[in-house]
């Protein structure tokens, strides 16, 4: 492993990023939609059976989920895209190992998505979605945490599916059958309590359920899980995708 | 074949032994073997498909070779492929440059993933940028060159790590004729300045026989004929000079007796005069018309190009493959992308 291969990786991401300043825009703003419009607009005629907070509230924690779900996925299949404009050679034919590399780029855009988390977070704030004033720090970093780990796992699915696939074509199918389920699946939107045994035992194989409840719970003292199981759930299902992102990788390469 | 002896006296390159790649039922390279001496300027000619690419990447450690293997400044391919790839630079044959960073960002870029300083890099930035003359756009977007600006970037980068062998795999492929010949002085300088051996393919034949000492003419994955340009074109027989004088049958009877002449035929009112080599017959020629009192009008040296070299080796030109070439081309694609 190879400190400055990893650093150089990550550093490209960073200059990429910040060029794109429309990119960052664009990455808020749906989430942002979300937040206020469906927020607000529900929370006058619904309630959260067995918690004492608002919709609004409810929906925060899933938002910046949400958010970083779909940056961090996006961010890890970009590498499709390193494919097709040739750069992924350029990479490839140094002499560092793959493992660096495959480290700098999942380093990189966990920066990018949970940069954007942060900033979801702040206007969930500013909105007053989630009050600032019911949250400890602990509670806070810990939801930092919660949102690492949420990218770390993403990032690292997008990129094992880029290692598989040579151009966009399969996208489609990515977004209908892995990142909407994923979605929908996690309790960003709706609480899971009430629903039927099918649905909770799926939204229990998806690991963005267990990273919503963890920020839920810290965030707005609402989980529905013991964070301790939120957290090992996610932490091994993290270092497991890294394992295998790396193992795709050397392969394809 | 080489043996251990003979290393010892001088140092090649790059040894292929026996190298084979399949693709399936298809064969892309057939079995090759080559040496190249260091600091050779070398060249792979051929068309589309012929397997240029194929053994460019094998020898990059890109691809995975199916049978035999080779060594490039004596590494071996398969088994130090780290070795090897800090001792050879490489520009693709399509674009493989960051179009969001900056010139000199590439450039920066390139030199830490090989392991470079901070001032080391910074002084071969310079270095290589002045080499290729993009001093004044260094700092902007790479998205904003031109395709000749991309390609000498990309050479600059090849060359930024210091590389023992530089592979170039279709230089100019898609440029202008103007900016292919100022790729070409560049190739030429930084050979000689940097005394660093190039392999180049390319299917271009003024390319190969402008720039190359040696070249190999590749076809169907085989290595069909392999010597200098000059060489490679003597075999066809020697050159041919058209004179045009005032008494050209008077000056057709001096020439039966002139010794670089092996045969005159007054054609057109001109002469057609066949030598071994043209080049240090046509002074003798003139002096021969000027001692007899000949006024010469016009001399025309025509010597057979290398695509009549590629005709007698391949039985075809250039151009009528490129057209199976490119069969054979969307064949490989489709192995690459879907059989894994």
């Amino acid at each position: 492993m190879e400190f400055g291969v990893i650093y150089i990786m990550w550093l490209r991401e960073m200059k990429r990023f910040l060029r794109a300043r429309s990119r960052i825009i664009g990455n808020v703003s749906m989430p942002f939609i979300w937040l206020v419009i469906m927020g607000i607009g529900l929370s006058s005629s619904l309630t959260i059976p067995g918690m004492p907070i608002s919709y609004f509230s409810f929906i925060a924690p899933g938002v910046i989920g949400m958010s970083l779900l779909f940056t961090s996925i996006f961010a890890g299949i970009s590498v499709i895209w390193e494919k097709q404009f040739g750069f992924l050679k350029e990479i490839l034919v140094a002499p560092v190992s793959r493992t660096s590399i495959v480290l700098g780029k999942i380093f990189g855009s966990v920066t990018i998505s949970v940069f954007n988390g942060l900033l979801i977070l702040v206007i969930a704030i500013l909105v007053g979605g989630i009050p600032l004033s019911g949250i400890s720090l602990p509670a806070l970093l810990l939801a930092i945490v919660f949102m690492i780990m949420i990218s770390f796992s993403f990032v690292a699915i997008g990129l094992s599916i880029a290692t598989r696939l040579n151009n966009m074509e399969g996208f489609q199918m990515i977004m209908s059958f892995l990142v909407m389920p994923l979605f929908f699946l996690s309790g960003a939107f709706f609480p899971l309590e009430g629903v039927p045994i099918w649905m909770k035992s799926l939204a229990y194989l998806d690991p963005l359920f267990y990273g919503v409840d963890g920020m839920r719970a810290m965030l707005i003292g609402a989980g529905q899980m013991p964070v301790w199981i939120d957290f090992t759930v996610l932490i091994g299902f993290g270092i497991f995708m890294i394992f295998l992102a790396s193992y795709l990788f050397r392969k394809m390469a | 074949m080489l043996n251990a002896g003979t290393v010892f006296f001088f140092m090649n390159a790059i040894e292929i032994m026996d190298l084979e790649k399949k693709f399936g039922d298809f064969t892309a390279v057939d079995r090759i073997s080559l040496e190249i001496k260091e600091g050779e300027l070398f060249g792979l000619l051929g068309p589309n498909g012929a397997g240029k690419t194929t053994t460019i990447s094998m020898l990059s450690t890109i691809l995975q070779p199916t049978s035999g293997t080779a060594k490039v400044w004596e590494h071996d391919i398969v088994h130090e492929k780290d070795a090897v790839r800090h001792s050879i630079g490489i520009v693709f044959q399509d674009p493989s440059l960051d179009d969001e960073l900056t010139g000199r960002e590439n450039l920066d870029f390139h030199g830490r993933m090989y392991g470079m300083g901070a001032e080391q890099r910074k002084e071969r930035i310079a270095e290589v940028l002045k080499l290729v003359e993009l001093e004044s756009r260094a700092d902007s977007l790479v998205k904003t060159y031109s395709g000749g600006m991309k390609r000498r970037l990309e050479i600059a980068r090849g060359l930024m790590h210091k590389p023992k062998i530089l592979f170039l795999d279709e230089p100019t492929i898609g440029l202008d004729p103007q900016t292919r010949r100022r790729l070409w002085e560049y190739i030429k300088a930084f050979n000689e300045k940097e005394k660093i051996t190039i392999i180049l393919t390319t299917h271009y034949m003024e390319e190969a026989d402008f720039l190359c000492e040696r070249i190999a003419i590749i076809d169907h994955g085989k290595i069909m004929a392999l010597d200098t340009p000059e060489k490679l074109k003597q075999v066809l027989g020697g050159d041919v000079i058209t004179m045009s004088v005032a008494k050209p049958k008077e000056f057709q009877k001096i020439l039966e007796k002139t010794p670089c002449v092996k045969e005159a035929k007054i054609f057109d009112e001109s002469l057609n005069i066949s030598v071994e080599n043209g080049s240090t017959c046509v002074p003798k020629l003139i002096a021969i018309a000027q001692k007899n009192r000949i006024e010469v009008n016009s001399v025309i040296l025509k010597r057979p190009s290398l695509e009549d070299v590629f005709i007698h080796y391949t039985g075809r030109t250039i151009r009528e493959q490129e057209a199976d070439g490119k069969d054979v081309n969307k064949m490989m694609m489709k192995m690459h992308t879907g059989g894994r």
